[in-house]
């Protein structure tokens, strides 16, 4: 009977199955449209073009399908026609990969106990902390990364120290000052996470934890931890992911020699002029990228915790 | 006077307040718990009673004085090696663990054998009428059963006393009932001497062997339930316990002078009391101890409302236009006023109390 009455007063309800705060489809149109555009759409181009062949002269691809892209990553065709193993690239992704995961360990290392030192001040200063945890992001990536590279250049302010110590000091344009550079950049992506769980903690756990005879590391491994576990694991996924795909601290810091798949990427639609080739690697990043979403999604499902990844 | 078994000692501890003042949380408390006691501690928020019992448990530092307990200083003993364990007031489980590893941590945590874990996690389980819960996670526990859970969590352990910081106050009345019923009884099946913080004074009444009554910081009396009850120290315990009409009066050498004229004689004062010559003084008289009188009265007014509640009838009678008095009459047998009835009450024999204000 209620339900009749309320169809019959208001019929624009009716009409359009709409409750209140719900919006029309038709407005998130142009949303929809732009995003296809430019994320389906490309990633579509690039899934098909790593399947074509390159261009005869200049840039661009020629439409004859060969999977010749995909055996350039592994194999190589040598001038007197034989054929050999190249390990160049299958070394590029190790190295991304490698790169990733200790960017990864030690911004999470890092990022534990300031997580919970912010997550355990007052509300004031903890609004505090986590806008200067945010500061960088004020300021552009490139000219932050200018600014790191000045800081370590063998003749910057650390070279200084360095060289007055009688040490030998050199890392700017090594795997070391790409490392450094991602662990500068993705930081703030393991601390935040990592603190909206400690920020939710509620401390009276660890207090019975202690009360209950737990010294403060077991308090912190089997109480702290597992309840931290969500934010922990959403700051592995905001860090490792778009690591995997960086570019520019291996391209400014590590000399541009190539040293993440990223770089090689750039390099096929620029001096190599192989855009199937560049399209593959592409292909091959999403599908790196996508296995280890899937593996955290796991990770994160098996153990039954709360954790937002896309 | 048997030796004490948790003695607590000369403790101070102060805050500062985010205003830049210090707070006197605890200002030289020295208490003295007996063994296999229901001791209550009894106060308004903030007055010091959950600051002394995480001294107790170690989860708070005091400034100085000395806590020993069965002969042994543990003030400063970190918590995980006081033989003591809390009841937290939020229950505190650990919500990633299930009912049995709750309850097994902290056995876990003294390197028992698996053996003995099981089968002191199903006793604890059993003393708490949850036996066969143990698979449940806490998210899947109502609130009653989450408290008896964080019950047997902490009694598992055996500890040589036991600390209830507000243990009941997340919970509706009656479940509230019942568990008071229930803790009474586990704390003498256990014979383990329970320390229980409430703001809650019927609480603290219907289960405390002896309580102490907190106020900024002070212990300001430290008895039986029915002592508190019948001889309240100063006017703070006489309000904060039950229910007083708290009358200023005027001390003479008949009696005492109430508001609106009337005379307190001697006699209705109870014979601990004692009543100076001349000054002003407080009065404290109970609701229950009201008797109307046909004569003059100590006390005379106007009745402004009367409220049936079942086994009593409650009437507020005013007295002058600034003082009113609350009456509480059995609602059978005695003939119940009209409002607007003027009434003349005194106390019944010597009933009524003059207090330290």
């Amino acid at each position: 009977m209620t339900a009749i009455n309320v169809a019959t007063e208001s019929p624009a309800l009716q009409n359009e199955q709409m409750r209140p705060g719900q919006t029309s489809p038709r407005l998130a149109l142009p949303t929809v449209l732009f995003l296809v555009a430019t994320i389906a759409v490309p990633i579509a181009i690039t899934f098909v073009y790593s399947f074509l062949s390159t261009a005869d002269i200049g840039t661009g691809v020629k439409w004859d399908f060969t999977l010749s892209a995909y055996r350039h990553l592994f194999v190589q065709d040598k001038l007197d026609g034989t054929t050999a193993f190249d390990t160049r690239y299958v070394k590029v992704i190790w190295n991304s990969f490698v790169y990733s995961a200790i960017t990864t360990v030690v911004t999470l290392i890092l990022s534990l106990p300031i997580a919970m030192w912010i997550a355990t001040r007052a509300e004031s200063a903890r609004n505090f902390l986590v806008a200067a945890v945010t500061l960088p992001f004020w300021i552009s990536i490139l000219i932050r990364t200018y600014g790191l590279r000045q800081l370590i250049d063998d003749n910057g302010p650390v070279g200084g120290v360095f060289h007055r110590l009688g040490l030998d000091y050199h890392i700017i344009y090594t795997p070391t000052a790409t490392v450094i550079g991602l662990i500068y950049v993705f930081l703030p992506f393991m601390i935040l996470p990592i603190y909206a769980s400690a920020e939710r903690f509620d401390f009276s756990l660890a207090e019975a934890g202690y009360d209950l005879g737990a010294k403060r590391m077991t308090v912190f491994r089997k109480i702290v931890l597992p309840s931290i576990r969500p934010g922990i694991i959403s700051g592995i996924a905001l860090v490792f992911i778009p690591a995997l795909g960086s570019f520019l601290q291996s391209d400014m810091l590590g000399g541009g020699k190539a040293n993440m798949i990223a770089n090689v990427i750039a390099n096929q639609f620029g001096q190599s002029r192989n855009w199937p080739f560049g399209c593959a690697l592409s292909v091959l990043l999403i599908g790196l990228t996508v296995l280890f979403v899937q593996i955290i999604r796991g990770i994160s499902a098996r153990s039954g915790d709360q954790v937002n990844l896309v | 006077m048997t030796s004490s078994y948790l003695a607590i000692s000369n403790i101070k501890k102060s805050f500062n307040t985010p205003e830049g003042g210090t707070v006197h949380a605890l200002d030289d408390v020295t208490l003295d718990i007996q063994s296999g006691e229901f001791f209550v501690m009894l106060g308004p928020s903030g007055c010091g009673k959950t600051t002394l019992l995480r001294s107790i448990a170690g989860l708070e530092y005091p400034d100085s004085g000395v806590i020993t307990l069965d002969g042994q200083r543990i003030d400063d003993i970190p918590a995980y090696n006081r033989p003591v364990n809390t009841v937290f007031q939020s229950y505190a489980l650990f919500p990633h663990m299930t009912v049995a590893q709750n309850i097994a941590f902290g056995l876990e945590m003294e390197k028992l054998d698996k053996a003995e874990i099981t089968s002191r996690v199903g006793l604890a389980l059993e003393q708490v009428k949850l036996a066969g819960y143990e698979k449940r996670k806490s998210s899947q526990l109502s609130g009653g059963q989450a408290q008896r859970v964080a019950l047997a969590r902490a009694l598992a352990k055996k500890p040589k006393v036991l600390l209830l910081d507000e243990p009941l106050s997340a919970l509706d009345l009656k479940l509230r009932r019942g568990m008071q019923i229930e803790l009474k009884r586990l704390q003498q099946e256990t014979g383990i001497t329970f320390v229980f913080v409430t703001h809650d004074q019927e609480e603290a009444m219907s289960m405390g062997d002896r309580i102490a009554v907190f106020n900024s910081g002070k212990v300001v009396q430290l008895d039986t339930p029915r002592e508190i009850y019948r001889r309240p120290v100063n006017s703070f315990v006489a309000d904060f316990i039950g229910e007083t009409n708290l009358l200023d009066g005027v001390a003479g050498t008949d009696g005492i002078t109430l508001p609106g004229g009337g005379m307190l004689l001697r006699s209705q004062v109870a014979e601990d009391c004692a009543i100076p010559d001349s000054g002003a003084i407080t009065v404290a008289i109970r609701p229950e101890d009201f008797e109307i009188t046909d004569t003059h009265g100590a006390i005379t007014g106007t009745v402004r409302d009367s409220i049936f509640t079942g086994d009593t009838v409650r009437i507020h009678v005013t007295v002058t236009p600034e003082v009113e008095v609350a009456v509480s009459l059995p609602s059978y047998g005695a003939r119940i006023p009209d409002r607007g009835e003027k009434v003349s009450l005194s106390p019944s024999g010597n009933s009524a109390r003059t207090v330290a204000s």
